[in-house]
């Protein structure tokens, strides 16, 4: 190793460095500083925001980075939500059937539901179960090459089928109106201001640590995979790579964190049910990570969070107005500001200070000076 | 029982032929510019509410012109969408060409847009809207003839001048004439089209009745196909789409002002949508969430017929119509009665929603075996 890379090394630990003490910081000033400032009723609004830039994390992995639109998040954020919700309708019953199944006549527990008795189960299917059916869908569905366009249609009709089923099944899911009405978890009630300051905690643990998971995936070799596959897959695949893997799993991965914060957003809202599911909510976190930057992590947050606040703001205003508004953020997003405020940021020459160079993907190399001057000295004349 | 399987067959056809009208253009638009028109069901939405307005209309006039006000509701909603669908293209999609997913997300915002609109059109908006238009592009018209030094500074300055002037326009008619204004043309409710004499009641076969409005249904697809193969393979725009279709800069090079074939082509597209909402007027109850329920299908349906042929579309459409009627309506529950397992299976799917379930599962498992579709493109193209 020479001098000059092993300085690189130093310099990059530094920043990784200082990145850790800006996500703590963070972390700190949200656990501790808050609280004191907000309103109880913000506070849990903002718990549930933060939940929402989770699984807006995992829309920027599967399509910042790797390329492929989802919109059928939804899905994996209403299944972790209903996974811990079941635990706490267990819980409640204490023994017997919940509340709504002995409504709709129901009188024996449906054997799927007998393994959410177990809190551990519970936790861990909030992970496996949004992970196991985005590996399964996306092996199906990347094994026959299906992607751009193809992919993100068939990622909304699975929103809409698992809306119908879920929706449809009142007797095994309550259908329309979902689970409601919580009470204990653990043995502790869940609608104390105490446990809701647990549950905001650890969303924003679980927020940091997804950041890491994120940021550990995107910065290495993996990284630069998935951004090689969202810019020519073919050329992976002739490198010898196989592409299909790498995308079950980024998919895999980005369906578990959106279990996670559908747990975190039902514990919070008190509620989970089929409307979560809704094509409109899928689509919409897409435009969160539009809003904010794709392919840049910070980006993801941050745009989950200002639209969630415009849109409680607006909605509490003019309740008609944002439907207009939020048609006209899209337009106005993907038209004029297409990478989003990060991504303006950046352009706009506020780097990251002393961060290293973005790693240029392939549509930016027509900028490329060294590129142009290469270009010119073969003489080959680059388009326009 | 054979009379059960036949009348579903006949319900599952006029379904499908719904589903083909509206897939039609989806497909068109989507074979010629790769993109994914999410506006569609809107747009189809769009063409019921003409039917409906018209209706109205020729409801004044009395009854002999009511009972032929379905053509004319026909070439009104085709034009009215058709005129739709230019100014999208013109003003939105014509920016994103080449990157689809971008377009996915803008035509989403544009749908959102037309549902409100849809809800909350009425006199004071549609007058804001104009003095908006007329001010702003009006202004843009005169700036652009003559360059100033100031000109961006000038286009900066109209853009809130005339925004202002016509909100202020708005609240003061809204202030002055109330409720004669501000009450909505058709607000969140469902509205009814009543259908013609002629077209109600159906033609007496044996046991039971083909409704006439589904036969009139089948007959306007046979017709907008046949038009539409007939525009497509004998008119010399026709033949500039197919070229463009096959090779865009080829036919660029050959002098087909590509750009008035896209507009052109999507304006078709868009007017058939307009064909079809005034079809599904028929089938049932108008809202401004019309749309959403039948996009998704239209959208499987181009996935399955693949890109770029009639045919695939037209096989695709029949065939997930009438499974999805088949099994929703729980006529396949009833042919297998003598085996029960098996008729259980098909009672547990035998819901409108549930059919979809099973519709899905069903293409999954088709893609395993054709990726590309019924008629899968040919050719040397890595990336289609």
């Amino acid at each position: 190793m020479d001098a000059v890379s092993r300085l690189g090394a130093r310099g990059k630990r530094q920043t990784l460095w200082i990145e850790v003490g800006i996500v703590l910081a963070i972390a700190l000033f949200l656990i501790l500083v808050m609280p004191a400032v907000l309103s109880n009723f913000r506070l849990n609004l903002l718990g549930r925001f933060l939940s929402l830039a989770i699984v807006a994390l995992g829309i920027d992995l599967i399509w910042g980075y790797t390329g492929l639109l989802s919109l059928g998040h939804g899905i994996f954020f209403a299944l972790g939500g209903y996974a811990i919700a079941m635990h706490i309708k267990l819980e409640d019953a204490d023994g017997g059937l919940p509340d709504f199944m002995s409504l709709y006549g129901g009188t024996e527990l449906p054997w799927f539901w007998e393994p959410f008795y177990s809190f551990p189960f519970a936790t861990f299917a909030v992970v496996t179960i949004p992970a196991l059916l985005a590996g399964v869908l996306g092996y199906l569905v990347f094994r026959n090459r299906i992607k751009g366009v193809y992919f993100s249609i068939l990622t909304q009709a699975a929103t809409i089928v698992f809306f119908n089923f879920f929706n449809g099944q009142q007797k095994l899911f309550n259908g329309t109106n979902g689970l409601t009405n919580f009470q204990t978890l653990l043995g502790t009630s869940v609608n104390t201001q105490s446990t809701q300051f647990v549950f905001y905690s650890l969303t924003i643990v679980l927020l940091a640590g997804a950041y890491a998971l994120c940021r550990w995936l995107t910065s290495g070799r993996f990284g630069r995979l998935l951004m090689a596959i969202r810019d020519d897959e073919s050329r992976v695949r002739f490198s010898g790579y196989n592409p299909t893997e790498f995308k079950v799993l980024v998919f895999a991965v980005s369906g578990a964190l959106a279990g996670i914060a559908g747990a975190m957003y039902t514990l919070q809202s008190g509620s989970v049910s089929p409307r979560l599911m809704d094509v409109a909510f899928s689509i919409e976190m897409v435009i969160w990570v539009a809003i904010g930057g794709r392919g840049t992590l910070v980006g993801a947050i941050l745009g989950a969070l200002l639209v969630n606040y415009a849109r409680s703001f607006l909605s509490e205003q003019f309740a008609e107005i944002w439907l207009f508004f939020q048609g006209a953020l899209f337009l106005i997003v993907v038209t004029v500001l297409p990478d989003g405020i990060v991504g303006w940021l950046k352009s706009q020459g506020i780097q990251n200070l002393g961060r290293r160079k973005q790693s240029f993907t392939y549509p930016s190399l027509e900028e490329d000076p060294e590129v142009q001057q290469e270009r010119k000295e073969i003489g080959v004349r680059s388009e326009e | 029982m054979l009379i059960g399987l036949f009348d579903g067959l006949f319900n599952g056809i006029s379904i499908g032929a719904v589903l083909l009208i509206a897939a039609l253009g989806l497909a068109i638009v989507f074979g010629l510019m790769g993109v994914i028109n999410l506006a569609h069901g809107e747009l189809m939405m769009l063409g019921a509410y003409t039917t409906f307005v018209v209706q109205n209309v020729f409801r004044q006039f009395g009854e002999p012109f009511f009972e032929i006000y379905i053509f004319f509701a026909l070439i009104a909603a085709f034009f009215v969408t058709a005129g739709v669908g230019l100014i999208l293209e013109r003003g939105v999609i014509r920016y994103l060409y080449g990157r689809p997913l971008e377009t996915l997300l803008a035509t989403w915002g544009v749908s959102l847009i037309l549902q409100q609109f849809v809800r909350s059109v009425n006199w004071v908006l549609v007058i804001g809207l104009a003095v908006f238009c007329i001010l702003f592009f009006g202004g843009l018209w005169v700036l652009n003839r003559r360059q100033s030094a100031f000109h961006k500074w000038a286009i900066a300055a109209l853009l809130p001048l005339s925004l202002g002037i016509a909100i202020a326009a708005g609240r003061f008619l809204a202030d002055t004439y109330q409720l004669a204004v501000t009450r909505p043309w058709f607000g969140a409710q469902n509205v009814d089209v009543s259908a013609p004499r002629w077209l109600r009641g159906g033609l007496p076969l044996g046991n039971f009745q083909l409704p006439y409005a589904r036969l009139f249904i089948i007959a306007l697809t046979i017709v907008c196909v046949a038009g539409l193969y007939y525009f497509l393979q004998r008119s010399p725009w026709g033949l500039r789409i197919r070229a463009v279709t096959q090779n865009r800069s080829m036919s660029s090079c050959l002098g087909i002002p590509t750009q008035k074939v896209d507009a052109l082509t999507f304006a078709l597209g868009s007017g058939l949508a307009g064909v079809a909402g005034c079809a599904i007027s028929y089938l049932g109850s108008v809202g401004p969430n019309t749309g959403q329920n039948y996009i998704v299908d239209t959208f499987m349906v181009v996935v399955v017929g693949g890109v770029g042929k009639l045919v695939g579309t037209i096989v695709a459409a029949l065939a997930i119509g009438t499974v999805n009627y088949l099994v929703g309506s729980g006529t396949l529950a009833l042919l297998f009665t003598p085996i029960q397992p098996l008729a259980d299976f098909f009672t547990f799917f035998a819901t409108t929603s549930m059919a979809k379930v099973m519709v899905f599962a069903l293409i999954i498992a088709f893609l395993q075996v054709r990726p590309g579709g019924i008629f899968p493109q040919k050719g040397r193209t890595v990336d289609a």
